[in-house]
């Protein structure tokens, strides 16, 4: 049966995030063959919009306002429900973002709907759509279904692959009023902490440090080498406890759960925990002093040697091949 | 001030997961209060030692979770209730969030805490769905929180960014990493504990028709993710081991 679903797009510094338009293949899916709209909140959307549709969605729908040009939880619940209200969608998919994490429980309960989060693949069976999720933090995973009502998801960044672009592809974006009061939460102010802008979640390349790099000043040449990769530096709770960075790289059971491309473990041992966060990531490269070290258990590729020598040849060599491609 | 705590027991992180008859095996495993709840529970304490009041920690679970209640009290919390849900067929996370809004129905509550999300099932959909229910603000991933009279000041974690954000009380806020350190239990405490208030309730005691929380949900099948073969270790002189694995990432991985 065709369904009407609609897709909520992330615009961050004025870009689109990739996660909506793989939430755009995901809500096709889920459409079997029905209608996908997209909905962008706040201000100047057109392009995004018009790229939305590159993507494969069938229709654009802007809800533009003042009050939703930076992200508050009551602004956006106020907005999408009034788009809901007048589209009446079978389906709703989101990113597992800081955002879709915020909202979307907050949209499930007023929409007294179920809600199956973080899902990782989907497919078709029968009647229903099955959508597959991590849990125990990757060590299991699970199949489910809604059984009633709305087909409510968010979808995990950098698993389902989107449609390719295609920008003969053409269809309707237009601006919906919405009205957006009394917003209870104000942001007052955004402190940028993320040194190099790639967010971890979102990263199709990670390159992280364990104790092994011992220091603040250890994380430099990891640094270095995720910046000639376009890589996020990511962190294992021992780092972390130790104080050579912030938790806001922590990866792990505790911390963020990724699945990039390629997973680059510097100086770190592979604990259980660690292993949680990261063991789905497509390829896996160790470096660890100890050959001993469980994070080979995982790993694809091993280098046993002292990250301290390791790390900046690999960022000499990546800037050879690299400017030489 | 009124202070509430939503708390889960949870597998030690510690725990390898197994699977047998389609479910995750719970035989032998160690429970432990989900670690981000702890912030929330130590977050709470603090906020009554500095403001007065009292903080009452709640679970919905079955009636085991009487230890991880026990040991939040020993944290220091005043009262414990334990939300009985064993009788129910289907439950998720709509069915937890409708339980606990009509236990929170008659209450009064200046702030509720909870973790921003439990490590086994991961959704992280209790809270924010809790603070609609009940229809006042949440702040989510939250790393600092002052109280002010009724007016609220919180530093959140946003993919690794800091958002500085102003807000009132009554209020829900779900706990990040990073918020306090929490404290074990004291000896004495742990003695304390024993004599503090847990009070349990059975779904009859609340206003609830089990149809209307009956779950919108359902799990259709558990599995492991398939073990990995075993990588290659690469040898020979360190440079030519680094070339090696920049070739091989290249020709053979293709992920660069």
């Amino acid at each position: 049966m065709s369904k009407k679903v609609l897709v909520l797009g992330e615009v961050r510094d004025g870009e689109l995030r990739n996660v909506s338009f793989e939430a755009v293949a995901a809500a096709k899916e889920i459409s079997s063959g029905g209608e996908v709209i997209a909905v962008l909140c706040g201000e100047g959307l057109n392009e995004a919009g018009k790229a939305l549709i590159h993507y494969g969605a069938d229709r654009v729908v802007l809800a533009e306002h003042s009050l939703l040009s930076n992200y508050s939880t009551d602004g956006y619940v106020q907005a999408l429900l009034q788009v809901i209200d007048q589209e009446k969608p079978d389906g709703l998919v989101l990113g597992h973002t800081a955002l879709g994490k915020d909202l979307s429980p907050r949209l499930a309960a007023r929409l007294k709907s179920g809600l199956i989060s973080d899902v990782t693949s989907l497919e078709q069976a029968g009647e229903n759509v099955v959508f597959t999720r991590p849990i125990y933090s990757g060590k299991a995973f699970e199949k489910k279904v809604i059984t009633d009502g709305l087909v409510f998801v968010t979808i995990r960044p950098n698993n389902i692959t989107p449609l390719e672009i295609d920008e003969s592809r053409s269809g309707d974006v237009s601006a919906f009023a919405v009205d957006v009061k009394d917003l209870r939460t104000v942001v007052k102010d955004v402190v940028r902490k993320a040194s190099t802008g790639v967010d971890l979640s979102e990263a199709k390349i990670i390159v992280a440090g364990g104790r092994g790099v011992k220091s603040q000043d250890g994380f430099k040449p990891l640094q270095e080498l995720a910046d000639v990769l376009g890589a996020a530096v990511g962190a294992s709770r021992g780092a972390c406890d130790a104080d050579y960075c912030d938790y806001s790289l922590q990866i792990g059971q505790t911390g963020k759960v990724v699945t990039p491309d390629l997973y680059i473990a510097c100086g770190i041992s592979g604990a259980i925990q660690h292993l949680a966060g990261m063991s789905n990531s497509k390829v896996i490269v160790a470096i660890n002093k100890d050959p001993e070290a469980s994070i080979f258990s995982v790993a694809d590729y091993g280098i046993v040697g002292d990250l301290f020598e390791v790390v900046p040849l690999l960022t000499e060599e990546f800037k050879n091949v690299l400017v030489k491609s | 001030m009124n202070l509430y705590v939503i708390l889960k027991r949870t597998f030690d992180t510690e725990e390898k997961i197994s699977i047998s008859n389609g479910e995750i095996s719970h035989d032998s495993a160690e429970y432990i209060i989900n670690p981000y709840d702890e912030y929330a529970i130590e977050e709470a304490i603090t906020l009554r030692d500095a403001h007065g009041g009292e903080v009452t920690v709640v679970t919905v679970g079955t009636e085991e979770s009487e230890k991880e209640l026990r040991t939040a009290l020993a944290m220091g919390a005043d009262k414990a209730v334990l939300i009985d849900t064993e009788e129910l067929d289907s439950t998720d996370q709509y069915t937890t969030s409708a339980v606990l809004a009509e236990f929170f129905k008659d209450k009064e509550y200046d702030l509720i805490l909870g973790g921003n999300v439990a490590i086994d099932n991961g959704s992280g959909q209790v809270g924010p769905r809790l603070a609609e229910l009940l229809g006042i603000p949440q702040v989510t991933t939250i790393t600092k929180i002052e109280v002010n009279g009724t007016d609220v000041f919180i530093e959140r974690d946003v993919e690794g960014d800091v958002e500085k954000i102003e807000t009132s009380l009554p209020l829900l806020v779900t706990a990040q990493q990073g918020l306090n350190e929490p404290r074990y239990p004291s000896l004495p405490g742990i003695m304390k504990a024993k004599k503090k208030p847990l009070e349990t309730l059975e779904i009859d005691d609340l206003d609830i028709d089990e149809e209307d929380v009956e779950a919108k949900t359902k799990t259709v099948e558990v599995f492991m993710p398939p073990k990995k073969e075993a990588g290659k270790i690469l040898s020979g002189e360190l440079n030519d081991q680094v070339k090696e694995l920049v070739s091989l990432l290249r020709s053979e991985a293709k992920v660069i």
